[in-house]
């Protein structure tokens, strides 16, 4: 269970986040949703803190990963994180990209590291592509395989910043599959996102940031069809439309 | 072009095959010992602490800011006082090159390194690497690989470099030059086809790093 209290984020004086408050229950899936510029990416980075919180906590099964005696790599291994622009590593195969954190960090045994990363492969439909370079994957597969990358640290829970939104419109699909599975699964995923259909289908709570605050927090179905705040509804009918 | 006189090249041409054997031997060492040093010192310009980022800042600046052949004298004058020890000319004047190429190619290493994009080092530390992994394993990789043209110039410019320490009597390719001007009393002569040997030298070298350069990029579109 991760539990957020009174975050606030500044950069410099700019404050980006205030007061931010939530809880993320295991096997939960939250979407996040909310205009440009209102915060959602640094508080998903504040989540496995590659954004440093100005103030308040953030408990993960107990522990404030705020305080400073926390182990930051320990807390992020345990935390995936899939990004716009995929970030893989160009340096490195498809397989390589996959194994080299299960190996290093984790101390995995290559072989097992290698099998698991072919599960993982198979798991995303691209176990041809073990061998090859990243540059010469399609985005729809780049990002396939980025989630297979953060999966094979065995994360507790997943963070996803707007996984579909550099990918052209053909390849949406096959990247927005791959997340519906792991939620049926039951992977805790915090999942920022524009696809309204999409956060629909796969959302079991649907949070709305405006302005560095979280201005209305509900299940898709009443957050959808009956959003209680004008900034909520504003939003919803130009984004909708 | 009757008064110049090559006839010397017959008795003397090993002098000139004998210096450019070690002006290579001189630029090759320079450069990769310099390619250690110089990634030390862009690591320690990154460094938390101040001081070591201050010694970092200082020996670049210094060594970009003196004339190589000032730092060979320092290096042949100071370092055997310094360290009590009699140090032989050859490792002198491959310290002397090693620490003034080190300084340029800190500066390039830092380029290198400024040039991958910061999300490699994001998604590196989100996957529980810490910044120590991060650096060696997916930022250095790919610096090493931004700069490798920058090297490979280098190298070039050492092969040139290497000429100034022939004052503290390496036997390279400018001091066997000197030595053969001074037994067949030719003043130009020899000049000519030193140079000569530098400019194919160089030449070759950058072909190679043309192709070179051409097969990297190629094989970033596998
Ligand atoms: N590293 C940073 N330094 C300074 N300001 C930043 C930094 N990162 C984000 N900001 C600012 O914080 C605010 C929130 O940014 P954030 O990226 O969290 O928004 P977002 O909701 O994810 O927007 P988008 O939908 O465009 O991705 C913006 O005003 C942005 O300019
Ligand atoms: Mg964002």
């Amino acid at each position: 269970m991760i539990t957020v209290k009174h975050l606030y984020k500044s950069f410099n004086s700019h404050e980006v986040l205030s007061d931010i408050n939530c809880t993320i229950h295991d096997g939960e899936v939250i979407v996040i949703i909310g205009p440009s510029g209102s915060g959602k990416s640094t508080l998903l980075r504040c989540l496995n803190l590659l954004e440093t919180p100005t103030q308040g906590s953030i408990i993960i099964d107990g522990q404030d990963i705020t305080d400073r005696k926390v182990n930051i790599d320990q807390v992020r291994e345990k935390m995936g994180m899939v990004f716009q622009q995929f970030n893989l590593f160009p340096h490195k195969t498809v397989i390589k990209n996959i194994c080299h954190a299960p190996i290093r960090v984790r101390k995995m045994k290559r072989g097992d590291a290698e099998q698991q990363g072919m599960d993982l492969l198979s798991k995303v439909g691209l176990r041809e592509k073990k061998d090859v370079y990243p540059i010469t994957l399609s985005g729809g597969q780049q990002q396939r395989i980025a989630i297979a990358r953060a999966l094979a640290m065995q994360p507790t829970a997943m963070l996803f910043d707007e996984p579909t939104s550099a990918l052209d419109p053909e390849m949406v699909s096959e990247v927005l599959a791959v997340i519906k599975d792991l939620a049926k699964e039951g992977m805790t995923m915090v999942i920022v996102t524009h696809e309204m259909g999409f956060a629909k289908e796969v959302g079991d709570r649907i949070i709305f940031m405006d302005g560095g605050q979280i201005v209305e927090e509900n299940t898709p179905e009443e957050l959808f069809r009956h959003p209680q705040h004008a900034r909520t509804q504003n939003f919803l009918s130009k984004i909708l439309h | 072009m009757e008064f110049l006189n090559f006839s010397f090249l017959g008795s003397y041409y090993s002098f000139f095959l004998q210096g450019a054997y070690v002006t290579v031997l001189l630029a090759i060492i320079s450069v990769i010992a310099g390619t250690i040093l110089g990634v030390l010192l862009t690591l320690m310009r990154r460094s938390k602490i101040k001081v070591v980022r201050w010694i970092s800042i200082a020996y670049v600046e210094f060594i970009r800011g003196t004339p190589l052949l000032a730092q060979v004298y320092l290096v042949y004058v100071g370092l055997p006082m310094l360290l009590q020890l009699n140090i032989p000319d050859f490792t002198t004047g491959a310290i002397a090159l090693t620490i003034h190429a080190s300084a340029y190619i800190s500066e390039t290493m830092r380029s290198g390194i400024e040039a991958v994009p910061y999300g490699q080092s994001e998604a590196a530390r989100s996957l529980g690497m810490n910044s120590r992994r991060t650096m060696l394993d997916i930022i250095l990789p790919q610096a090493f690989k931004n700069i490798l043209p920058a090297l490979g110039n280098q190298f070039i410019g050492n092969i040139k470099d290497s000429s100034l320490v022939s004052v503290i009597g390496i036997a390279e390719l400018m001091y066997e030059t000197t030595t053969v001007r001074g037994t067949t009393a030719l003043g130009l002569e020899p000049i000519i086809v030193c140079s000569l040997i530098y400019l194919v030298l160089t030449l070759t070298l950058t072909r190679l790093l043309t192709f070179v350069e051409r097969r990297l990029k190629s094989s970033d579109h596998r």
